[in-house]
C-alpha cells in the first residue's frame, strides 16, 4: 500500500532486466549510499529546525521565522552559510589526527544510523550480532572526540575531550547493560529478530524490568549525545565550545550534524528494542481485532518515525528543563546509581525469563 | 544483498561525505592569510606553552574501570542470547562470574576510586 518495499523491488527488477549483473550491483550500491546519505542529511536538517523551534517555545520565543514559511527553510540557509565559511588553516595542530577525528566521528555516526530499521522492508545493516555491532561501532565516536580534542593543541579542547571521554565511556556501560537486558528477554542479538519478537506485545509491556531498562537506556543515551544536563564536554560558559573549538566552517558543521543524528539514532535504537520498532500497536485480545486492523493500516515507516521522534522530543524536553551537572555528580550518577541498578535489573530479568515465566506457563 | 556489503557501502559513503564536504567548503569559502588566525583560540589571549602535557589522573582511572566492565559486558552477551534455553543452571553459573565483578566494583567503591577528587 504505502510501503517502500514495492518501490525497492521494482527498482531491482528494472535494473536486473536491463543491465548486466555487475552493473546492477554497482548501481544498487551507489543507490544505497545515496539513499542513506539523503536520509541522514534530511534527518539532520529536520532535527536542527526542531531543536531551534522547540527551544524557542520552551523559552516563550518564536524561533526562526524569516527564512521561508514559519522558518522552514532555516536549516538550508544554515547549511549554505556554513559551507561558505573558511576552513581556517591552523599552525600548531596535528593535521593528520585533526582530520582523522572528523572521519571517525562521521563513520561512527553513519554506520550506527545504518543499523536502524525504518520499516518492514527498509532494513539496512542487519547483522546476527546487531546489538553488539551497534554498541561497538558507536564507540568510534568517542575515539574521534578524544582525538579531536587532543590534536587541536588547545587547552579548552583538551579539557573538553577528556570530560567527553570520561562521560561517554561511563554511560556506555549502562546503555550496554540495558540492551543486554533486552537481549535476555528477546533471546537473540539480531535487531530484526528482536523486532519480530515484539509483533504481539512490545517489550515495554512484557515485563516490569523493561521499564527500568528503558529509563536507564534513555538517561545513558541522552548522556552519550553530550546534551542537556550532561553537556559538560561543550559547556559553552566555561570551555567556549569544548572539543570542537578549533574546527571551523564545514568541519565544525559535520561535528554538529553528527551529534544531532546521533540523538535520532539513540532514539531509533530505543524504539527498536523497547517500543517494537516498526510494529504497530496491538491489543492482544479477542475483542480488539478491529482496533488492531486499523493500526495495521498505518504504514510501518510512519510507526517507526513517530515513535523515534517521540523519544527525540523527550530528549529535547529534558535538555531544556534541567541545569548542567558537575563532573563529580555526573560520575556519581553513573557509577553509584545507574550501574548497580542496571546490573541488578539484568539479573532480575534473567530470573524472570528462566524461573517465573516457565512457572506460570 | 548481505549486511556486510551494506556495511562497507555505508562506511565508504561516510568517508565520501566527509571528503566531499571538506572539498566543497574549501572551494566555496573565501581564503585570507593572517599570522594570528592560525593560533589556538583561547579567548583572545596568546596561548602559553604547549597543550600536550600531563593531565589529571582521575580521567584515566575511570577509563580503566570502564575497560573492566566493558569486557564483562562482552562476555555476558553470549550468555544473554541463550539464557532461556540454559534455564536456572545458567544463572547459577553466571552468578559466580558476576559475583567476582560486583566484588571488584565494591572494592573500587570502598577504596574511593569512584569519588572525583
Amino acid at each position: 500500500m504505502l510501503e517502500v518495499g514495492g518501490i525497492l523491488s521494482w527498482i531491482h527488477e528494472a535494473l536486473s532486466s536491463s543491465c548486466p549483473e555487475w552493473l546492477t550491483l554497482l548501481i544498487e550500491y551507489v543507490l544505497i549510499g545515496v539513499g542513506f546519505l539523503a536520509l541522514y542529511a534530511l534527518i539532520a536538517l529536520i532535527l536542527i529546525l526542531l531543536e531551534r523551534k522547540v527551544c524557542a517555545y520552551y523559552q516563550c520565543r518564536l524561533g526562526p521565522m524569516r527564512a521561508g514559511f514559519w522558518g522552514l527553510l532555516q536549516p538550508f540557509a544554515d547549511m549554505i552559510k556554513i559551507l561558505m565559511k573558511e576552513i581556517i588553516p591552523l599552525l600548531k595542530n596535528d593535521k593528520f589526527l585533526f582530520f582523522t577525528a572528523l572521519f571517525l566521528v562521521i563513520i561512527g555516526s553513519l554506520c550506527t544510523f545504518g543499523a536502524l530499521q525504518f520499516s518492514k522492508d527498509l532494513v539496512g545493516i542487519d547483522f546476527n550480532v546487531g546489538v553488539f555491532y551497534v554498541l561497538a561501532i558507536s564507540s568510534l565516536g568517542v575515539l574521534g572526540i578524544l582525538l579531536a580534542g587532543w590534536s587541536s593543541n588547545n587547552k579548552y579542547t583538551m579539557i573538553g575531550a577528556m570530560r567527553a571521554g570520561a562521560q561517554l565511556v561511563s554511560y556506555e556501560l549502562s546503555s550496554g547493560l540495558s540492551l543486554l537486558t533486552i537481549v535476555i528477554l528477546g533471546g537473540t542479538m539480531q535487531l530484526s529478530g528482536l523486532i519480530e519478537a515484539q509483533s504481539e506485545t512490545w517489550f515495554l509491556f512484557q515485563t516490569p524490568f523493561t521499564w527500568i531498562a528503558m529509563v536507564i537506556y534513555l538517561i545513558a543515551g541522552h548522556a552519550e549525545t553530550n546534551r542537556g544536563p550532561f553537556d559538560l564536554p561543550e559547556a559553552e560558559s566555561e570551555l567556549t565550545a569544548g572539543y570542537h573549538i578549533e574546527y571551523s566552517g564545514i568541519t565544525f558543521g559535520l561535528f554538529y550534524v553528527g551529534e544531532y543524528v546521533n540523538m535520532f539514532t539513540i532514539a531509533g535504537i530505543g524504539t527498536m528494542v523497547f517500543l517494537g520498532g516498526w510494529q504497530p500497536f496491538h491489543i492482544n485480545a479477542e475483542w480488539a481485532a478491529g482496533f488492531n486492523g486499523v493500526m495495521d493500516m498505518i504504514p510501518t515507516w510512519l510507526w517507526f518515525f513517530a515513535k523515534a521522534f517521540g523519544l527525540v522530543m523527550l530528549s529535547l524536553w529534558v535538555r531544556w528543563s534541567f541545569p548542567r551537572l558537575r563532573i563529580d555528580q555526573l560520575l556519581h550518577l553513573e557509577w553509584k546509581i545507574l550501574m548497580p541498578i542496571s546490573l541488578l535489573n539484568m539479573l532480575l530479568m534473567a530470573l524472570w525469563v528462566t524461573v517465573l515465566v516457565p512457572l506460570f506457563a | 544483498m548481505g549486511s556486510s556489503e551494506i556495511f562497507v557501502v555505508v562506511m565508504i559513503t561516510a568517508v565520501v561525505m566527509v571528503l566531499a564536504a571538506i572539498i566543497i567548503g574549501w572551494l566555496l569559502a573565501p581564503k585570507s592569510k593572517n599570522a594570528q588566525k592560525g593560533e589556538p583560540y583561547e579567548c583572545g589571549i596568546p596561548t602559553r606553552g604547549t597543550s600536550w602535557l600531563q593531565f589529571r589522573p582521575g580521567y584515566y582511572l575511570f577509563a580503566l574501570l570502564f575497560l573492566m566492565f566493558d569486557v564483562e559486558t562482552v562476555l555476558l552477551f553470549p550468555w544473554a542470547t541463550i539464557t532461556k534455553t540454559l534455564g536456572p543452571n545458567g544463572i547459577l553459573a553466571i552468578l559466580f562470574f558476576l559475583l567476582i565483578l560486583v566484588l571488584g566494583l565494591a572494592y573500587a567503591w570502598k577504596k574511593g576510586a569512584l569519588e572525583w577528587k
